[in-house]
């Protein structure tokens, strides 16, 4: 299956990339050090602990202790990884994160796994649908949700490579795999996988791949040209790629597993009404909580696939064409430039 | 009120106890003169851990170096109870990682001596940043576990919480991974004066006892009368030896104080855990510390 030039490489989940990134790092340096909570079979760490056993200290059901601990060895000029659920790796440690990983802007990097709807039947106490909001707003941090298992693998590796704090998250089920080794990946940088100039789908984790699946619809279905954006990084945000879309688009879909409340699509409202407002529609849990059932069973009931965001696209575009105070439709790009 | 800073400092060496009082004397005038500056903070913690404090820095049990603060063999000391940095700021100052006079810019903006201690204003031996209670142990948890596991040296961490402070789960969880890990080169340090910001500690959420749930999570724990030099030299000395011992254990060290500590209308009173003199009681206080 060939959609606008992506194709279907099967499919893996991003823990694995995550696993495999951090073996990778550890091979390149050897102050790479990680954390375990007790659930590393799940989040992939136990690959590390197996390839580096003198490397891998297991700290047990305690990621208050775990998150400040990775503080410690930081200050000692360590590059700490500690792993464990979205749900807890980024609410439970909270002020942990906030005083001790954020102030002392040190090199501690949280893997934050089995995130969203899609872990599935263990239900709504493990499926996280909040922590971007909370994580976008601490200073220093960069935060990192990967699209398919090749970018987590070299999101992990690059946010080991960077100086200071990040976050990166990843999910529980195999998503369709779509980026290579070779597909390029940079942190901040938010990449133009199809371009369009009717609706900009800015999409954010494994929405990326619902994200090209819809651009295809709109334009088998009505001949739409979607410009599809991947923006992996949450914070910093790319504001260029982003506002540049605002202005060739005039309207705008932004997609995720995630609360509609503070995440990707916070970001993205935020750059735009900053810079060039123009329509957006949110894809994304519409404040609640999950529930249990099958990962993509799940992802229909919440409103996660492609179907919502093309008729979000559709929505937009309408809005836009109604006359959206403040937007000006013109073709020139350049004109704007300067706005 | 004009408030003057002599420059004096002191070196770091084995002392007899006697020799402490003059050292601990100038600490605590300084924490007055500092917080009466600031207009805001904490008195009566700072005052009570002085005694302890200056024999950390000025015994010999640490090493450091102030000219050359981020030296690579030192010991570190995370002030878990970061509300206490009076006392930090000055012993800092007086051991000679920065001039003294910066004391006068407590709390002020742009200062070095933030609120609580932050490493972001780059203040020589200040080695992390802190004051959400609960914290610093587990930071020096892992600096301890990095110096034994991964960098294999014989470096020492240090660490002052207070009894208020280990109400905070998060202490327990701390304590339990060092025991865990045979940390002996890690010191615990509890300021135990059982006042807290609403009262008495064994009112407000009783932590007794301390020393056994120390124990109980594999400590050699020490209990000291924290005013007492000679008893605060001999722990610091047990834990020295405790740290050779490879297969052993992290220390505790349960030092009994009373805050304010050498202000009598201070003394013993859980009131003054986060107010600074007025200028009255910070001549009056002068007037007793001499
Ligand atoms: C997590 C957290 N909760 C609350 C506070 C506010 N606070 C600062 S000091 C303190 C009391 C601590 O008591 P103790 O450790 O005994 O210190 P002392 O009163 O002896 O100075 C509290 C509640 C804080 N700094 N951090």
């Amino acid at each position: 299956m060939n959609m606008l030039g992506y194709e279907l490489l099967g499919k893996k989940p991003t823990r694995h990339g995550f696993g495999k990134g951090l073996v990778e790092l550890g091979e390149r340096y050897d102050n790479v050090v990680v954390l375990g909570g007790d659930i590393t079979g799940s989040v992939m760490t136990s690959f590390f602990k197996e390839r580096f056993p003198e490397r891998f200290f297991s700290i047990g059901v305690a990621e208050q202790n775990a998150t400040t601990i990775a503080v410690g060895l930081a200050l000692s000029g360590k590059i700490p990884f500690f792993s464990s659920y979205s749900a807890f790796a980024a609410f439970r440690n909270a002020d942990q994160l906030r005083i001790s990983v954020c102030y002392n802007n040190v090199n501690v990097k949280i893997g934050g796994g089995h995130s969203g709807i899609t872990v599935g039947p263990d239900g709504a106490t493990h499926q996280s649908l909040e922590e971007l909001s909370f994580l976008r707003t601490l200073p220093n941090m960069t935060l990192i949700v990967p699209c398919d298992y090749q970018e987590a693998r070299k999101a992990t590796i690059a946010a080991g490579e960077m100086i200071g704090p990040a976050y990166i998250r990843f999910g529980r089920s195999a998503v369709p795999m779509f980026t290579t080794e070779d597909t390029s990946f940079e942190i901040g940088k938010a990449q133009m996988l199809v371009d369009g100039n009717e609706v900009a789908i800015i999409a954010t984790g494994l929405l990326v791949w619902e994200a090209l699946t819809a651009a295809d619809e709109l334009q088998k279905r009505k001949g739409i040209k979607a410009k599809v954006i991947n923006c992996s990084t949450i914070k910093p945000i790319d504001v260029k790629t982003i506002t540049d879309a605002a202005i060739e688009c005039g309207c705008i879909v932004t997609a995720e597993e995630h609360q509609v409340h503070g995440g990707l699509g916070g970001a993205i409202a935020e750059v735009v009404t900053k810079n060039y407002p123009v329509p957006i529609e949110f894809v994304g849990v519409k404040d609640s909580f999950g529930g249990s059932g099958e990962p993509e069973e799940l992802m229909e009931k919440f409103g996660l696939t492609w179907k919502e965001i093309y008729s979000s696209a559709l929505k937009a575009i309408e809005r836009r064409d109604k006359g959206f105070i403040g937007y000006r439709k013109i073709k020139q790009v350049e004109n704007f430039i300067d706005i | 009120m004009i408030v003057e800073f002599d420059d004096l400092t002191f070196d770091n060496r084995p002392r007899k106890a006697e020799e402490f009082a003059e050292i601990a004397l100038k600490i605590r005038r300084d924490i007055i003169k500092s917080l009466v500056l600031a207009k805001s903070g904490h008195s009566g913690g700072p005052l009570g851990i002085t005694d302890v404090m200056t024999v950390l820095y000025f015994g010999g049990f640490m090493h450091y170096d102030p000219k050359e603060p981020k030296w690579e063999r030192r010991d570190r000391f995370v002030l878990s109870a970061g509300h206490l940095c009076p006392v930090l700021y000055s012993v800092l100052a007086r051991a000679g990682f920065f001039p003294v006079e910066e004391l006068k810019t407590l709390r002020k903006y742009g200062s070095r001596l933030q609120g609580h201690p932050g490493i972001d204003m780059n203040l020589p031996g200040l080695e992390a940043s802190t004051g959400s209670l609960g914290q610093g142990i587990s930071i020096a948890v892992g600096m301890a576990l990095s110096d034994k596991y991964l960098d294999k040296n014989d470096r020492k961490v240090f660490t002052l919480t207070g009894d208020g402070e280990i109400q905070e789960g998060s202490v327990w969880e701390a304590a339990m991974s060092a025991g865990n890990f045979k940390l002996n080169n890690l010191c615990v340090i509890v300021d135990n004066n059982d006042c807290q910001i609403d009262g008495r500690v064994h009112e407000v959420m009783s932590i007794y006892p301390i020393d056994k749930k120390f124990e109980a999570f594999n400590f050699d724990v020490i209990n000291i009368d924290g005013h007492d030099f000679s008893e605060i030299i001999d722990a610091f000395n047990q834990f020295n030896m405790n740290s050779k011992n490879q297969t052993g254990k992290p220390t505790a060290i349960i030092a009994k104080t009373f805050m304010g500590k050498g202000v009598s209308f201070m003394e013993d009173k859980y009131e003054w855990h986060g107010i600074p003199p007025n200028e009255e009681q910070a001549i009056q206080a002068l007037k007793e510390l001499v």
